[in-house]
């Protein structure tokens, strides 16, 4: 018996993916924000990525001024909305609100923030707008949380700016690769046309830049160029059988799934593999989906999975089963997946061995590859003078973003190898500076 | 079990805790449910010649999620029929022969007073509470608080009640006066039977920011009101205080003011009164919390031993002093239990800019330190802190010296000039002001930036 039944319209995906942080309304905000206690040099702005003056906006929502709230968090960070709503913030600023020192709960500081953010959004009120125009231009690539934001503050800066786009639409992962319990598409679309409405910056979607000729082009019409690629697709693991129908990447899923939601068919029995927190999100998903068994299977312990504890909570919570030690070393099947043989595994001194004879077939009828994503190592290649460490990500100066190649300049996932949204958001708005630096010498 | 009746200047009651004069005792309907859900008397709303109201009566003070600890209304007396409130009277008081029901009066004339009186009597009312208190309506024509500020014209009106009163008196004083005992000596000279304190307070309970007009707004429009609620208990306690301290006064206090729990009863109560009244809470929740304030009582009784309430009225007068008379050589410090911290520092901010600068903070904890030499032993810190029994205030005097500055200045040791080196501040260190600047500075950079503060990457449109 599966958890979920398995939806077949909107309404039934939504209740299935019923938001974790729903919006507060005006009361729930009000008694929230009456906890906070305004600490003194406040632990939750020290563990916010994009360094928003929490106890403030909290304090300007108590005394009934939510747009002011609404500018404390937009100044720090052009992605409030959505960090609100998919921060891991029990390991940010939730989990260093000094509440858990006293085993109270802590403060709900991203839905206190969604709800600021989310009410300004729906209200229309600008409170941005791009400064004087400086004659200057920037071409972004990217329209992830990295380039979006890079845009808004080029823009407020008095730049022009082209974003240009592979996909359909902006944020990046936020509407492509985030779960859809934490935040839905048109919250996370009308974010970014809010952002665009008070900014002005150009998108160009379905545009990839992917030649050398197109680079060329971009250099020669822009003073500056902000990478903001993100990562490509989830890495191959190299397995037999791997091509084998339904045997997919979660990227790839994950993205299918936030744009046709019930439409995408999930199997009767999935085997997720990975330990990450994309791991995870797969897992809930495929459970959400109507999937009547779901096992997670990790190649080390389950002490040793990447993913946030309450991630792999949330995941149990949907009936999700941990398979451990356990690494996958053949896809089976006849054309479609028909299960995964694995090896067992012990893990000595930090390295995973392998039991010998101890192979064993786990029947499935899907397989979700949780193994994380490539780098766009080749794209970068393209880049004249553009060094990568040997991880792949691109080498930028910390403050300003400047990579090896001075016309470039980059943030998010790319440089940073793969992190939150918030980190993305952050990291862009002090690019934006670095160009500004840059551009202004 | 202790006993809680009480006989009130003549006046029974099976418990002290009575209902004000109010809207909660508007009707014998509200007073029956009262007494039937455990209350021991009622005062009620106030009789006289009957008023038309205007709509919108109530406003509200609010802190943070709180609601209503201020509240404040500009509702009249009673708008009933004076034949009906009687008759009802009647009916309570057949119902309920032991439990308290007086009557609350407000007329003009002396001939009004006696009548109302005389009829407040045959209906079978145990006492008299004479409403010189009100500040807000009725005042502006020459009744309540009008009379309360006056103390001439309060004794003689008492003297006309007590021409014809056959019941208890009590007069029910308005706080909208620099000194309520006063009001009380005249209220004694008149020949009252006992006082009650305090009626609301002249109030504009806040302003709407979009209409910019005085809640509760009546068409647009507001006027002053009376101030109740458990914002005003500190000031009915100090005028509780007042009266039950003053030598020539002598008569029982009935306390109102901010009473919505057992707690704040028994401070009344400590401090001099014998019954206590209640209005904003009855009519924020209802009678019901008539329950948790009985068993409170009791449990409070029972631990310290006092079989009836007469046992504790009064008991913490002899603690309340004048300044001049408290020991300037008792010495308290702030202590920080480091493992209940829990590193919100609104220790150290407080300290540093509300107090003394007598709290650091050190690298690599977020647990603050009192630098005890500074502490002054102000409390603040005690005060502000979110844990329980985390900053406690240690004795830190031997406890053997004992000087007042009453001594102090009878002995000649009070410094008496503007750069007196008896100064109590003379020695105490305090930071150089120029070392204030930069500390909060980058609180006021939005994001990221205010994280980097001091540090060079900060382009320069982020100052």
């Amino acid at each position: 018996m599966a958890e979920f039944f398995t939806p077949t319209t909107e309404q039934e995906f939504a209740e299935n993916f019923a938001q974790l942080k729903p919006v507060m309304n005006r009361t729930e905000a009000l008694y929230e924000s009456s906890r906070c206690l305004f600490c003194f040099d406040a632990p939750c702005i020290k563990a916010c990525p994009s360094g928003i003056d929490i106890p403030q906006f909290i304090r300007q929502i108590n005394s009934g001024n939510d747009t002011g709230a609404a500018r404390t968090i937009y100044e720090a960070n052009y992605f409030g909305n959505a960090c609100g709503k998919v921060c891991p913030t029990e390991v940010l600023c939730e989990g260093a609100c000094v509440y858990n020192l006293q085993e109270v709960k802590p403060i709900e500081i991203g839905r206190l923030q969604s709800y600021a953010t989310t009410k300004v959004i729906k209200s229309g009120e600008k409170l941005f707008g791009p400064g004087a125009d400086n004659g200057k231009k920037v071409a972004v690539i990217g329209a992830g949380p990295a380039g979006i934001s890079a845009a808004c503050e080029l823009r407020a800066l008095g730049y022009t700016v082209d974003v240009f786009e592979a996909k359909a639409q902006p944020s990046g992962l936020t509407v492509y690769g985030v779960a859809p319990y934490k935040i839905t598409n048109e919250e996370t679309l009308a974010e970014m046309d809010y952002l665009q409405a008070q900014f002005g910056y150009n998108t160009h979607f379905n545009s990839p830049i992917n030649s050398r000729e197109e680079l060329a082009e971009l250099e020669n019409k822009y003073d500056a160029i902000f990478l903001g690629i993100g990562l490509g697709k989830t890495n191959e693991l190299g397995l037999p059988g791997e091509d084998k129908i339904n045997c997919t990447g979660a990227v790839e899923f994950i993205a299918e799934l936030r744009q046709h939601h019930h439409e995408v068919a999930v199997g009767r029995k999935v085997i997720v593999l990975g330990g990450g927190n994309t791991a995870m999100d797969a897992a809930s998903e495929s459970s959400r989906l109507g999937a009547e068994t779901v096992i997670l299977a990790y190649r080390r312990a389950k002490e040793e999975m990447g993913a946030y504890e309450f991630e792999y909570d949330l995941a149990k919570g949907v009936g999700v089963k941990g398979l451990f030690n356990v690494a996958p070393i053949e896809i089976t099947g006849n054309g479609y997946v028909a299960g995964v043989k694995f090896i067992r595994t012990e893990t000595k001194d930090g390295k995973v061995l392998e039991i010998a004879g101890s192979e064993f077939v786990e029947p499935c009828d899907m397989v979700i590859k949780a193994t994380g994503q490539a780098k766009q190592t080749e794209f970068l290649g393209l880049i004249s003078g553009l060094k990568l460490d040997g991880k792949g990500r691109i080498i930028a100066n910390a403050h300003t973003g400047q990579t090896s190649n001075p016309k470039y300049f980059a943030s998010g996932d790319a440089w940073n190898g793969g992190a939150e949204v918030v980190n993305a958001a952050a990291e862009a708005k002090l690019t934006a500076r670095g160009i500004h630096a840059y551009l202004s010498k | 079990m202790p006993d809680l009746s009480i006989n009130f200047a003549g006046i029974k009651s099976p418990n002290p805790f009575w209902l004000a004069s109010a809207p909660p005792t508007n009707s014998g309907y509200q007073i029956m449910k009262a007494f039937d859900a455990g209350w021991g008397g009622a005062v009620w709303k106030t009789l006289g010649v009957p008023v038309v109201n205007v709509s919108s009566r109530y406003g509200g003070l609010n802190y943070r999620d709180k609601r209503l600890i201020g509240f404040n209304n500009i509702e009249l007396i009673s708008d009933r029929p004076l034949a009906d409130n009687l008759r009802e009277i009647e009916e309570v008081k057949k119902r309920f022969p032991n439990h308290a029901v007086i009557a609350s009066l407000m007329v003009q004339t002396r001939q009004e007073w006696h009548d109302i009186v005389r009829q407040s009597q045959d209906a079978g009312a145990d006492g008299f509470e004479l409403n010189f208190g009100c500040p807000h309506g009725m005042c502006e024509r020459g009744m309540g608080s009008a009379v309360g500020q006056e103390p001439k014209i309060l004794q003689m009106i008492v003297e006309w009640v007590m021409e014809v009163a056959t019941k208890p008196v009590i007069v029910k004083l308005t706080p909208n006066i620099s000194d309520i005992t006063e009001p009380a000596m005249a209220a004694r000279r008149g020949g009252a039977d006992a006082i009650s304190l305090i009626n609301t307070i002249q109030s504009i309970v806040g302003v709407d920011l979009d209409q910019f007009a005085p809640y509760p707004i009546v068409d647009g429009k507001g006027s002053n009101g009376g101030y109740c609620g458990p914002a005003v208990k500190p000031i009915a306690l100090n005028m509780v205080k007042n009266c039950a301290q003053h030598p020539d006064i002598k008569l029982p206090i009935s306390g109102i003011g901010g009473i919505e729990n057992w707690r704040d009863a028994v401070e009344h109560i400590l401090l001099g009164a014998s019954s206590v009244q209640v209005c904003t809470a009855a009519m924020h929740f209802g009678f019901g919390i008539i329950r948790e304030m009985t068993s409170g009582l009791e449990q409070y009784m029972v631990e310290k031993g006092f079989n009836t309430i007469y046992d504790m009225v009064g008991k913490a007068l002899p603690n309340v002093l004048h300044w001049e008379d408290l020991n300037m050589k008792y010495k308290v410090t702030a202590n920080i239990n480091e493992d209940k911290c829990i590193g919100c520092q609104l220790c150290y901010t407080a300290c540093e800019d509300g107090a003394h600068q007598a709290i650091r903070l050190n690298a690599g904890t977020r647990v603050p330190e009192i630098i005890e030499e500074n502490c002054v032993g102000c409390n603040l810190c005690s005060l502000v802190c979110p844990v329980e029994q985390c900053i406690t205030m240690e004795r830190t005097d031997d406890g053997t010296q004992h000087l007042t500055w009453k001594e102090r200045t009878e002995a000649g040791t009070a410094p008496t000039e503007f750069n007196d080196e008896k100064a109590g501040g003379r020695h105490h260190w305090v930071p150089e002001p120029s070392a204030a600047l930069g500390k909060e500075r980058h609180k006021t950079l939005p994001g990221k930036a205010r994280l980097y503060s001091g540090e060079t990457v900060l382009p320069a449109e982020a100052e």
